[in-house]
């Protein structure tokens, strides 16, 4: 992974700015921006263009990709201030700048801008350009667009309807290339479709590290391909999917799946570790089909690891749990459930009862756990889970919300570390109710043999495992795709994500039977929304002092970890 | 507003004439041309571009026109379309057109015969043929599935056949393993 690869907020814009005027209308812009890496270097047209709110139509051009200048599709005219003689800027008789316009157009991606520069992006000339790129580009296209996978989300289909020519013009054959070329274990490429941006090219080799694929054979034959006998099977390969501006590169795991027009999209986080990357998640029919990155600077960019992507199929399993269960539930319904854990918890002596919570659950649901600890007097702790990580984007610490837990004080110090005092103390006896949240505690010191020993175990799971099958009383619960809520992510951030899917049968979300339980103990009424939660949790810990639910928006507000407050951060304010 | 009744004179009041006038009616309809029809044992010839149910058709070699890109399902007003896509899996029968309905279902009860799936399909693959009068015991009967609907279209003799001229070029250029496996 190269070191430019590490997520890092974009640096604050230089303070000194360039006018510049698109289509006639001026507009500062900074004078520096920074690229890929962070570095800044000096505006380009099309970043001046889009900050006066035109857009360029562009293939190549990836705000957070080098910049490459080959799909010309970007072609604007410009003119720049008229110098006299003596190198002196010409003036009009009224005084202002006279502007001589270029005699050639200019790529805006890479060319960059200048004092008193103006652009032109709507002039007829720029406009037959454009049709006439994408004339070239759709030469040797194999317009298969009701099997392409792209189809709906395409940028040449887009540019086509918006500024190419209805009819083609070309009657000659069509050059063919490798079709269904099986690029890697989770890409498929199809080579007629490509239309040689090289963003995927750039990103594989100067972002993920990996320099696998290059361009082979000359003029129309030019064709991506992976290096000889090397395969396309680094983390972050499906990133090239979502650059793909065609539907060259296709992910097999999504290929043939569904059209991307019936997808509904919902804004969500990835939770397969800490890092808490921004995914929006794509379903239909209540049956989640992919995940793609969704952009936020201060975490993701817009990039997802592999694996991250991938991990969404547990979600549909058909072993999930639907239905309330257990020997000790009175009767199949949820109020008499938590109607039977209320009286329990009501009558335990203290030190009698004790809470494994998940980190895999949402910041409110711990905070509702948190509360019925207090009432209780019940110990928690949570499960780690840990395993390799990177430089980039996936951290070793398993859990989306283990920050979220120590923050709410559910996990010991370090965290599971209580995990055998509760083992210790259900051998002496002491501890006779165990509450288990979303984890398998068998494997973690906890063995079936000393759940059979608890008078009580509730357990509220999503699938199946040993802890589900003990339980007195077994409460199904949702996946974080199934419920509204936020996590802190390893770097403090506490985002939010939304309800994507129904949960299946009877299974409900733990922020929503927390809360009705937590009513049954206490007495006290509970906010009924995740925003109520997150308010009064907001009010009553003080490492989320000060967030609003409607401040944390798309991408979340920053809460660093005290060890990292200390040094000054580019990302520490929130937003 | 009250209408005045009219005074009906003596041969009015008989009713006799006007029943005569009537029989006189019914005598001359019984030399015309009739125009009932004994349907079921006879059908009506629907006219040219009359819309029936869409049922989905095969080209001349038996392939399944369609190729599940799904903009039928997606124009359709009353949802009545139903198609399951492949999936990932590589389907070597399937050649250079890859894609086509792992399901297709029509819920004959919702369909409107609006013909929105015949103008939109870019295959080809779907006509509203002239089937007007489609029965059934249960609801169930009347959503008509793939294979249902590929035997009631039958084929349609196509002639631009893209699919085979783009596996011809490919093979002239001997670039596109055409027939791999």
């Amino acid at each position: 992974m190269s070191a430019a690869a590490v997520v890092t907020s974009p640096a604050p814009p230089s303070s000194d700015t360039v006018n510049v005027t698109v289509d006639g209308r001026t507009v500062a812009v900074p004078r520096l921006l920074p690229d890929w890496r962070g570095k800044l270097v000096p505006t380009t047209m099309i970043q001046a263009c889009e900050q006066a709110g035109v857009e360029v139509p562009h293939y190549c051009y990836h705000a957070k990709l080098p910049v490459a200048g080959n799909c010309r599709m970007c072609l604007v005219e410009y003119g720049l201030p008229a110098l006299g003689p003596e190198g002196q800027p010409l003036r009009k008789p009224d005084g202002s700048l006279a502007v001589k316009k270029s005699p050639r157009p200019a790529i805006a991606c890479a060319t960059p801008i200048s004092p008193g520069m103006e652009i032109y992006t709507a002039t007829p000339e720029v406009q037959q350009m454009r049709a006439s790129v994408l004339e070239f580009l759709l030469i040797n296209h194999p317009l298969d667009c009701p099997i392409c996978d792209q189809a709906g989300e395409c940028k040449l289909q887009e540019y086509s309807v918006e500024y190419g020519h209805a009819a083609s013009r070309f009657v000659e054959t069509k050059v063919h290339k490798p079709k269904q070329v099986d690029l890697g274990p989770r890409i498929m490429l199809d080579d007629e479709r490509c239309i040689l941006c090289t963003r995927c090219i750039r990103f594989t080799r100067d972002l993920a590290g990996d320099d696998a694929l290059g361009i082979v054979n000359r003029g129309s034959y030019n064709t991506l391909a992976a290096y000889p006998g090397r395969a396309f099977d680094n983390p972050y390969t499906l990133n090239t999917v979502d650059l793909c501006p065609v539907g060259a590169l296709t992910a097999k795991d999504f290929r043939f799946q569904m059209r991307v027009w019936f997808l509904k999209e919902t804004k969500s986080l990835c939770t397969s570790c800490g890092t808490g990357c921004n995914v929006l998640i794509g379903s239909r029919e209540n049956r989640i089909l992919r995940y793609t990155p969704r952009a936020n600077d201060a975490v993701n960019v817009c990039w997802l690891c592999d694996h991250g992507r991938l991990n969404y199929r547990w979600i549909g399993r058909p072993d999930r749990l639907r239905q309330l269960a257990g020997s000790r539930l009175p009767a199949p319904t949820w109020d008499a459930a938590l109607t039977e854990v209320a009286q329990r918890l009501r009558h335990a002596v203290p030190g009698s009862v004790a809470v494994v919570a998940s980190a895999r659950l949402a910041n409110e649901e711990l905070y509702l756990i948190r509360r019925l600890a207090q009432h209780t007097g019940a110990a928690t702790d949570i499960v780690p889970r840990s395993g390799p990580g990177d430089a980039w984007l996936i951290h070793a610490d398993k859990n989306p919300n283990s920050l979220g837990a120590q923050r709410l004080g559910i996990s010991a110090d370090p965290a599971g570390s209580r995990l055998s005092q509760f083992a210790a103390a259900i051998g002496q006896g002491t501890l006779r109710t165990l509450l288990v949240f979303g984890e398998d505690v068998t494997p973690r010191g906890l063995g079936p043999e000393l759940l059979d020993r608890l008078e009580c175990l509730v357990v509220s799971d999503i699938l199946p495992n040993r802890t589900t099958e003990r339980a007195h009383v077994l409460l199904p619960g949702c996946a974080h795709a199934e419920k509204c809520g936020s996590f802190t992510n390893v770097h403090g951030r506490v985002q939010r994500f939304f309800k994507a899917v129904e949960p299946p049968g009877g299974a409900r979300p733990e922020v929503e039977f927390l809360r009705e339980l937590l009513q049954r103990v206490s007495g006290e009424p509970q906010p009924d929304t995740a925003e109520g939660l997150f308010h009064r949790m907001a009010a009553e810990v003080p490492a989320f002092a000060g967030l609003t639910w409607a401040g944390l928006g798309d991408t979340g507000a920053a809460r660093p970890p005290e060890a990292e407050r200390v040094r000054p951060r580019a990302d520490a304010t929130a937003g | 507003m009250i209408v005045p009744r009219p005074q009906l004179n003596f041969w009015e009041r008989l009713y006799l004439p006007a029943i005569w006038n009537g029989f006189k009616v019914t005598l001359r309809h019984f030399f015309r041309k009739k125009v009932t029809m004994q349907y079921p044992e006879e059908r009506w010839v629907v006219p040219p571009g009359y819309r029936g149910a869409p049922y989905l058709v095969q080209d001349p070699t038996g392939r399944t026109k369609c190729v599940s890109c799904q903009l039928c399902e997606f124009v359709c007003p009353p949802k009545a379309i139903r198609i399951v896509p492949p999936g990932p899996a590589v389907d070597p029968a399937a050649g250079n057109v890859e894609k086509r309905p792992r399901e297709f279902e029509i819920d004959m009860l919702r369909c409107i015969f609006c013909g929105l799936c015949e103008e939109v399909c870019p295959e080809e693959a779907i006509f509203l043929l002239q089937d007007y009068s489609l029965t059934g015991t249960r609801r169930e009967e009347m959503i008509y599935d793939l294979k249902k609907l590929l035997a009631l279209g039958g084929v349609h003799q196509d002639k631009i056949r893209k699919w085979e001229r783009k596996a011809r070029e490919a093979e002239a250029q001997e670039v596109f393993p055409v027939g791999r496996t």
